[in-house]
């Protein structure tokens, strides 16, 4: 007979189930606007726990002739959120007859990531490309679908290595008698491939390529960098 | 929230041409909330030889106080001046007498050999597992970010001037990128015959 | 000063901050972690002895702590072992069996054996129950001939003609089950050992840098570090030094050292008399 106050002995208390959906696959993206360009690399490396993947991975999705975005992450939602991202577009631009401008690609994909506020898309973005006036814009996103435009900003696996640099190289800080001023597209990308090489030294999951797209008024143009491979 | 990131710190240290230099924060924190900021993580063991030790306030104080008994004790019984590489066992061995309950700290030694004036930098994980490079070692909780810094800014042969740019330079930008650490900022250039030290205008938040 | 900061180490392993320790835990603090040598560790015995090899990465979680760290440690003058798990644990550890080697070869007047070895390592990794977390390949060449053996942490070892361990374990053992074959002369050993080194500098991420390599003969040791640079640190386009004066300064203390003299020496001079 069960005694007073003592549980039955068929009786099971509740008890969580674990469901982890979400993993991480490395990966880093950067993006710098320029005066009148916009700039955004990311490496080639795609990798799970201690193994690679891909060499030849690279997480920069051009969504339309002056927009790309950078995304990384857990590469399923990488694949999902590009893919409705592309059909965003797509519905747009048969409805508008012109691409949508990078601005409201921006403004919509903090829209989508925010209809998935509790149960997010496990994924780091950027969006880089042109604003209305030409010149070069950056936004980045958190998780959630909070937003800002910004000059410079590295995201994923390495993006603490690589922040602190950009703030003084391209931001100036702590540099007295610096003035900041537009920096050119050739010290950019110099910039950038050094970054980034650091980067690969210190960070497991940075590595073997690193690729540079340009958005400039004539469109886009990409470039490949090789990093350590091990 | 990690123990070594209960007070916040950043260290580092780097090689230069027959010079080396160490330099830290100043913060001490209680987790979130800044306490004071003239705190000190680098301390003078020798005329040549600088420990720095971040992590956990009380163990730094605890392990500084240690060391300089053992390093008291070692040189009145060798009447000489330690090397850099012994010291580094030193350390290593007094944290790695406590593998399974460990001081929170990871030191950072920067120094010159007291004969021949030899550069000499290492740093350790808080078991004292030893680590001697010929470029940079850093230590603290915005470690990530000082790599990053270290890795782009550091060249060979620096003079003790340019030295000092380059690792004040690595320091701030990373530790401006930590919310823990930060609070002003210490610099030590170690020459075979003077030591200097400065103290950095950094941001206050 | 409190009155603990004075005393003597007395040896052994110190238990005093375990308490304190565990009650920071218990507050919802976590446990920080040591240096992990994410590691390729392999060695083969061929025709004359053994080769060992070892990658030289060291990482704290998912960052290269070191580029080129040793791996591969000294025991006796025929005998060496490569390392992997916690860094701390195989560096002290390997220290102090080969002082007791050391320290048994000058009681017996006899070149210790590897099976010697072995057998004080994994007695005291068993004592440990697998806390100290050291996997080993252990290597040498004795009395008896070329001897390979693999030590795990809790105490248990295998003796066999090629061993791999670590992280990068199974990409190293692949390539020594598609090309080992007994008796091989010496370049084809260390050719074999290097490649499945550097199958697991680039296909295990906890791996990386450089080949390192421990040739063991009966009458010669050949430590090669590096072996090969299997990866070539990448050149920066252009150069970060700053302008003198760039770093703002508060305030700024020079303190002058006084040499130590070693010694004096007073030269004979002829008087002036002119």
């Amino acid at each position: 007979m069960a005694q007073l106050g003592q549980p039955l002995s068929d009786y099971q208390r509740p008890h969580q189930v674990h469901f982890s959906p979400y993993d991480f696959n490395g990966g880093t993206v950067l993006a710098i606007a320029g005066e009148n360009y916009a700039l955004i690399a990311t490496d080639t490396r795609l990798s799970q726990g201690f193994s690679i993947h891909s060499r030849e991975s690279p997480k920069t999705y051009s969504l339309s002739e002056n927009t790309v975005l950078g995304c990384c992450g857990f590469h399923g939602d990488v694949l999902t959120l590009t893919k409705t991202l592309g059909a965003r577009l797509q519905i747009f631009e048969k409805e508008h007859n012109k691409p949508m401008p990078t601005p409201s690609v921006a403004a919509m994909l903090s829209t989508i990531l925010y209809y998935r506020r509790f149960f997010p898309y496990y994924t780091h973005n950027l969006v880089a490309g042109l604003d209305e006036e030409g010149k070069g814009c950056v936004y980045s996103f958190d998780p959630v679908g909070s937003y800002e435009r910004e000059v410079y900003r590295a995201k994923g696996s390495a993006s603490a290595m690589l922040q602190p640099l950009l703030d003084n190289q391209i931001g100036g800080k702590n540099q007295q008698g610096y003035v900041v001023q537009p920096m050119p597209l050739d010290r950019c990308i110099a910039v950038v491939k050094d970054v980034f090489t650091s980067a690969a030294e210190r960070d497991i999951y940075t590595g073997d390529n690193i690729l540079i797209s340009v958005i400039t008024k004539d469109g886009l143009k990409s470039e490949k960098f090789p990093l350590r491979k091990d | 929230m990690s123990i070594l990131a209960y007070n916040g710190a950043a260290i580092m240290a780097m090689k230069g041409k027959n010079c080396v230099a160490i330099a830290a924060d100043r913060r001490f924190g209680v987790q979130g909330q800044t306490v004071s900021m003239d705190f000190d993580k680098v301390f003078e063991m020798g005329p040549n030889l600088f420990l720095g030790l971040p992590g956990l306030a009380t163990d730094v104080q605890t392990v500084f106080q240690r060391l300089k008994f053992r390093l008291n004790m070692y040189e009145l019984r060798e009447n000489r001046r330690i090397k850099p590489k012994t010291f580094m066992s030193m350390v290593s061995n007094l944290l790695y007498e406590r593998r399974f309950g460990p001081y929170f700290v990871e030191p950072v030694i920067a120094g010159l050999d007291p004969k021949t004036h030899e550069p000499y930098i290492a740093s350790m994980d808080l078991i004292g597992c030893p680590m001697e490079t010929n470029d940079f070692v850093v230590s603290g909780t915005c470690s990530e970010q000082m790599y990053g810094m270290c890795e782009s800014l550091w060249e060979p042969d620096l003079e003790p001037d340019d030295l000092f740019e380059t690792i004040s330079q690595a320091l701030m930008n990373a530790f401006d990128r930590d919310a823990v650490s930060g609070w002003g900022a210490v610099v030590y250039i170690i020459e075979k015959d003077k030591i200097t030290k400065k103290f950095l205008k950094t941001r206050q938040d | 000063m409190a009155a603990p900061c004075v005393e003597q180490p007395k040896g052994g392993f110190s238990f005093e901050n375990c308490a304190r320790n565990s009650r920071l835990e218990q507050l919802g603090l976590k446990k920080p972690t040591a240096y992990k040598t994410g590691t390729t560790i392999a060695g083969i015995v061929f025709k004359d002895g053994v080769v060992l090899g070892a990658d030289t990465r060291a990482t704290e979680d998912t960052v290269v702590a070191d580029k080129n760290c040793a791996k591969i440690h000294y025991l006796s003058d025929n005998i060496y072992c490569c390392g992997a798990g916690t860094a701390a644990d195989t560096e002290m550890t390997t220290q102090m069996i080969s002082a007791e080697l050391e320290l048994h070869r000058l009681n017996t007047g006899r070149k210790p054996r590897v099976a010697t070895a072995n057998r004080l390592l994994k007695q005291m990794l068993f004592r440990y129950q697998g806390y100290i977390g050291a996997a080993l390949v252990l290597g040498g060449v004795d009395v008896t001939g070329p001897n390979l053996y693999s030590i795990w942490p809790h105490g248990s070892t295998d003796k066999l003609p090629y061993v791999t361990m670590g992280s990068g374990s199974l990409a190293a053992m692949a390539t020594f089950e598609d090309r080992f074959k007994p008796d091989m002369n010496r370049e084809e050993a260390m050719k074999l050992v290097r490649d499945a080194i550097a199958a697991g500098i680039f296909n295990d991420l906890g791996s990386g840098s450089n080949v390192d390599l421990c040739v063991i003969t009966k009458d010669k040791v050949e430590y090669i570090r590096p072996h090969e640079i299997a990866n070539q640190k990448g050149v920066k386009q252009g150069s970060y030094r700053y302008r003198r004066g760039t770093t703002a300064t508060l305030s700024s203390e020079v303190k002058k050292i006084e040499l130590d003299v070693f010694g004096t020496e007073v030269k004979h001079q002829p008087m002036d008399t002119q």
